[in-house]
């Protein structure tokens, strides 16, 4: 994954949807974000467990869902974005084997205090198309005016 | 798990909106943490190499690595920081017939200054809000931590929330 490119304001239409980040993820995935994370729990562990809490068999972590949609953001703004906040709901689980789709839409463009800013509506969906996470998210970008005054 | 109608929850519950959860301090992120996290996020795509690669990073506007926006610095503790006893506030949930399984509701996060090799992050986490709710299948409670981070210089690294459901 390359970051080396730059997306400025300008080049950023509100109603556009931002390219996709895609994982099937299994306990391939989940296991190494829980070392990383620490987030040794046996329901994203074990079918057994996750079944007496009330699942269908072991799950993975919102937080990997959070950390994709991150991915996805980040491969659209390129080096010199800035992901200033991303709030999301976990609305459903996603279990082994399923795809998930980070996906994300612009929904306003604005400046303030003479930074620019791009707030998008973002979501994790799986092979059914259902929506395992919804959120927000606003990153921080440079404008092609800004940089022309600076040379 | 679509929520609806609120449910009043307990005086004891309510006493513990705006407690302090905890306090405490990282060790020294290790660049090595950084790069295994890129791995762990991007698996099994090879990681940006902003995250991993320090002569690629210093001729970047960061001038070295830095670590992603959701790089947790508080894995592993040599001994389990310290946090506020919950064994209270499950006491109250029971008495309210919950079963205290926990899902992550989710959350989110201003990120406001980079994490980077050899920063210390101080983490102070209070209760911002406790409400319980009649979901579709179960009624469920609803744990709001919020989350300050900040660094060796003071700056504010990040401010997040979550929620934990049990239900």
């Amino acid at each position: 994954m390359s970051l080396d490119h730059t997306l400025y304001v300008e080049d950023v239409q509100e109603g556009q949807e931002i390219p996709t980040f895609q994982r099937q993820t299994d306990l391939m995935h989940w296991n190494r974000f829980a070392a990383v994370n620490d987030e040794f729990v046996q329901i994203h562990m074990d079918d057994e467990a996750a079944k007496k809490a009330g699942m269908t068999g072991a799950f993975g972590m919102g937080n990997l869902r959070y950390a994709y949609i991150l991915n996805m953001l980040r491969a659209w703004a390129g080096i010199n974005g800035d992901i200033r906040r991303l709030d999301v709901q976990h609305r459903a689980i996603s279990y082994k084997h399923d795809v998930l789709t980070a996906k994300g839409k612009v929904t306003k463009k604005y400046a303030k205090d003479g930074k620019h800013f791009v707030d998008l509506d973002v979501e994790v969906t799986n092979q059914k198309n259902e929506k395992t996470t919804l959120g927000t998210a606003t990153v921080e970008m440079p404008s092609k005016m800004a940089h022309a005054k600076a040379r | 798990m679509t929520q609806s109608k609120d449910i009043p929850i307990t005086p004891g519950l309510k006493a513990y909106i705006g407690r302090e959860i905890s306090r405490y301090h990282s060790q020294p992120i290790a660049l090595s943490d950084i790069r295994k996290w890129a791995i762990a996020v991007y698996w099994p795509e090879t990681p940006p190499r902003l995250y991993w690669d320090a002569d690629y990073a210093k001729k970047t506007r960061f001038g070295g690595v830095i670590a992603p926006e959701d790089f947790n610095p508080f894995g592993w503790p040599v001994e389990k920081p310290k946090q506020m006893d919950f064994s209270d506030i499950y006491a109250e949930l029971k008495k309210m017939g919950n079963s205290l399984n926990v899902l992550n509701g989710g959350g989110g996060a201003q990120f406001l200054t980079p994490m980077r090799p050899g920063d210390v992050i101080t983490s102070v986490t209070i209760i911002d809000d406790i409400y319980y709710r009649q979901g579709t299948k179960w009624p469920m409670s609803f744990i709001i931590r919020k989350t300050t981070w900040t660094n060796q210089k003071d700056e504010t690294v990040r401010i997040s929330t979550n929620t934990q459901i049990n239900y």
